[in-house]
């Protein structure tokens, strides 16, 4: 037998000197799922959304300088009011008509012209201006809050995930708690606590935002826990084990990797949602207060004139569309990255 | 019992020992977290084995022959028993104190394709165990790969590739590669070669058998192929349901194996010649759950020469002469 077994395997190994040549290179994982993504049409038309939105946010004002975030127009425009009064003298009836001109300081909702893109808005600020500024605030604003969500809520579900059992309770039970509270009505409370400290207009938003981080991590706690209770019982992680490595560098080099797919999908999805939630709070005047501008603030000049909902369109329409866009290119990548990275989806 | 393991002292010149190592695994527990019952995966097993020896560990699926790889590793926490390596009682060991021993006694997994993190490239893998232990300076970590992967078999040009670029015998080239990067003096192979097809298998038996001369390395080889065992091993210790039941040098055991199981098992190699007669002595029934166990010895069950006493007294595991140990009733007659 043991003659047997050394004449028939030489030492020199036949197998790997064969299948590959040391000029084919394989595609990495990463490689793979790049190619993929960019043959999904709909992932191409997210991304080109998005990278349109980023340019037009953060380039756009330093190319278009004509006019400033808070800077009025202040050219002025007379407004004529006429007033009709009937009035009856010994029988005979007078009707007085009368017209005053009225001078104003600020040039306010004039229609879109060469001067004014877009038009100006009731106050007399240049809307194609304010989108563009508005654009960088919900933008910044979402992606540091999916940052903070996605690094605490990797830490605590990496920690739940890895250790389990009392430190994985805990963990979980916290996370059912934040999960039961609701969102809006402790967003009013904060932000009127943040009205009576008088903190800065501009600073409130990222104020909010770190509370919005800390009842929105446990989604993303959850989800990574999930992916490592099944990854860590995978045989390399018992080899990790087995080669004495200590439990942060098995948590964050062997484990938070593999589930960088789903962190992945997850954080573009949750990009959108979070310009959402943005607007929704300036809308609701609880993110960024007037003179700064974001989409919602935008939107919300509709609450102050019903006239402006009417027949004033260019002032509110085109915040809406911009956050339509952004939310639809976040949510096409995501979905286009998610197919991209199944596994099971290969062709 | 305890106090009576704690004073046991090993043998000198032994590298690896084990005394009457126990491992269990809750199956059930009460609310107060009381155990009610247990799987024995591994039951009362003792050998040692001296620096540079192999020893092969046979016995059917399920017979606890992973779980004392591990066990030996502390990758379970033995349930009762001690653990002698290099003369140290690592048995109670905390992780971190583990840590230093963990470079010098390594593992290599079965299966080649799940035992690789796929999202790194095997420069990755191999350099990171050589990083964290400090075995080379930091500058030198490459060229010590790419040593490393030249003794192992592997082209250095792999050294930027990914495990799915490979197949499953060089898989196991980087498994042991991986294993071998920390110096170990100790390689638990635990079934390294049963997921891989037979002209790989010689390949991968013969790399172990020379990275052994070359480093000096002892194995403990876990197998269920008893000709690859005879194949590479100096000693045998045959398991049956979580415990050892015949232990002894490979001439020994083969020439002469004493306890039934191990006459059974022998009996059933496969011989490559059509014409040679088998008398294979064929066991009835299946093996019994080791989460519960029959009474007396374990094989009874199942043996053809059982007796009365056999179903009602455990079987004391003796030494026969010259280091060949079993566990039988049958032979104290």
């Amino acid at each position: 037998m043991e003659e047997q077994l050394k004449n028939n395997a030489p030492e020199a190994n036949e197998d790997t000197d064969t299948p590959l040549d040391q000029n084919v290179r394989l595609m990495s994982p990463t490689r793979m799922v790049v190619r993929r993504f960019f043959r999904s049409k709909l992932s191409i038309v997210g991304l080109v959304m998005i990278v349109g939105l980023f340019l037009f946010s953060f380039v756009g004002p330093l190319i278009y300088t004509q006019w400033g975030e808070i800077e009025l127009d202040e050219s002025g425009k007379t407004e004529y009011a006429t007033a009709e009064t009937t009035y009856t003298v010994n029988g005979v009836e007078y009707t007085l008509h009368q017209t005053t001109e009225k001078s104003l300081k600020d040039n306010f909702l004039a229609p879109p012209s060469a001067e004014h893109i877009l038009g100006t808005d009731n106050e007399g600020y240049d809307i194609f201006v304010r989108l563009m500024y508005g654009g960088r605030i919900s933008l910044i604003v979402s992606f540091i809050a999916v940052f903070l969500i996605t690094i605490l809520g990797v830490f605590m579900g990496g920690i739940a995930g890895f250790f389990g059992g009392v430190v994985d309770n805990i963990i979980m039970r916290v996370c059912d708690v934040l999960i039961c509270l609701p969102g809006i009505p402790i967003l009013l409370i904060i932000s009127t606590i943040l009205d009576a400290s008088g903190i800065d207009a501009k600073y409130r938003i990222y104020l909010l935002m770190i509370y919005l981080t800390f009842i929105s991590w446990p989604g993303t706690a959850r989800l990574v826990r999930g992916q490592i209770l099944s990854l860590r019982e995978q045989e390399y992680m018992v080899a990790a084990e087995a080669m004495g490595y200590s439990a942060p560098r098995k948590i964050f080099k062997h484990l938070v990797p593999n589930v960088m797919p789903q962190l992945i999908v997850q954080m573009s999805l949750s990009l959108g949602s979070m310009i959402l939630y943005e607007a929704t709070l300036s809308y609701l005047n609880l993110g960024v207060k007037a003179p700064y501008a974001a989409w919602g603030t935008m939107i919300n000049i509709i609450s102050t004139n019903q006239d402006i909902l009417q027949n004033h369109l260019n002032v509110w329409v085109p915040a809406g569309i911009c956050i339509v866009i952004a939310v639809l290119g976040f949510n096409f990548v995501g979905d286009g990255l998610r197919d991209a990275l199944d596994p099971k989806a290969r062709r | 019992m305890a106090e009576e393991q704690k004073n046991v002292t090993p043998a000198s010149d032994s590298l690896l020992e084990v005394h009457h190592l126990r491992k269990c695994f809750p199956l059930k527990k009460t609310i107060t977290g009381k155990v009610t019952r247990e799987l024995i995966a591994v039951d009362d097993v003792s050998f040692s084995l001296k620096a540079g020896e192999t020893l092969g560990i046979v016995g059917e699926s399920g017979c606890g022959k992973t779980t004392l790889g591990r066990a030996i590793l502390k990758l379970h926490q033995p349930t009762s028993g001690r653990i002698f390596f290099e003369g140290q009682d690592i048995t109670d060991y905390t992780s971190s104190q583990m840590r230093e021993i963990r470079k010098k006694m390594q593992i290599i997994f079965q299966d080649p394709y799940s035992s690789l993190p796929p999202r790194s490239t095997v420069g990755g893998i191999l350099s990171e165990p050589v990083e964290v232990h400090n075995i080379v300076p930091k500058d030198q970590v490459k060229e010590y790969v790419l040593d490393l992967m030249d003794k192992c078999g592997l082209r250095s040009y792999y050294y930027e590739r990914y495990p799915h670029e490979f197949s499953g015998g060089q898989r196991q080239r980087i498994c042991i590669a991986r294993a071998l990067s920390v110096n170990p003096k100790l390689v638990i192979c635990d079934e390294p070669v049963s997921a891989l097809d037979v002209s790989i298998q010689a390949q991968i038996i013969n790399l172990l058998k020379r990275l052994q001369q070359e480093m000096d390395l002892t194995y403990v080889f876990i197998s269920h192929d008893l000709s690859v065992v005879k194949f590479i091993s100096d000693k045998i210790g045959v398991m049956y349901l979580g415990s050892m039941v015949e232990f002894g040098a490979k001439e020994d055991i083969f020439a002469n194996p004493l306890h039934p199981y191990t006459q059974a098992l022998f009996s059933a190699i496969p011989y490559p010649d059509p014409d040679v007669k088998m008398n294979r002595i064929i066991l009835s029934g299946d093996i019994p759950s080791p989460a519960n166990p029959p009474k007396g010895c374990r094989f009874h069950t199942r043996c053809p020469h059982a007796k009365e006493i056999c179903k009602e007294v455990t079987p004391e595991y003796k030494d026969y002469g010259n280091g060949h140990c079993a566990a039988c009733h049958l032979l104290n007659e």
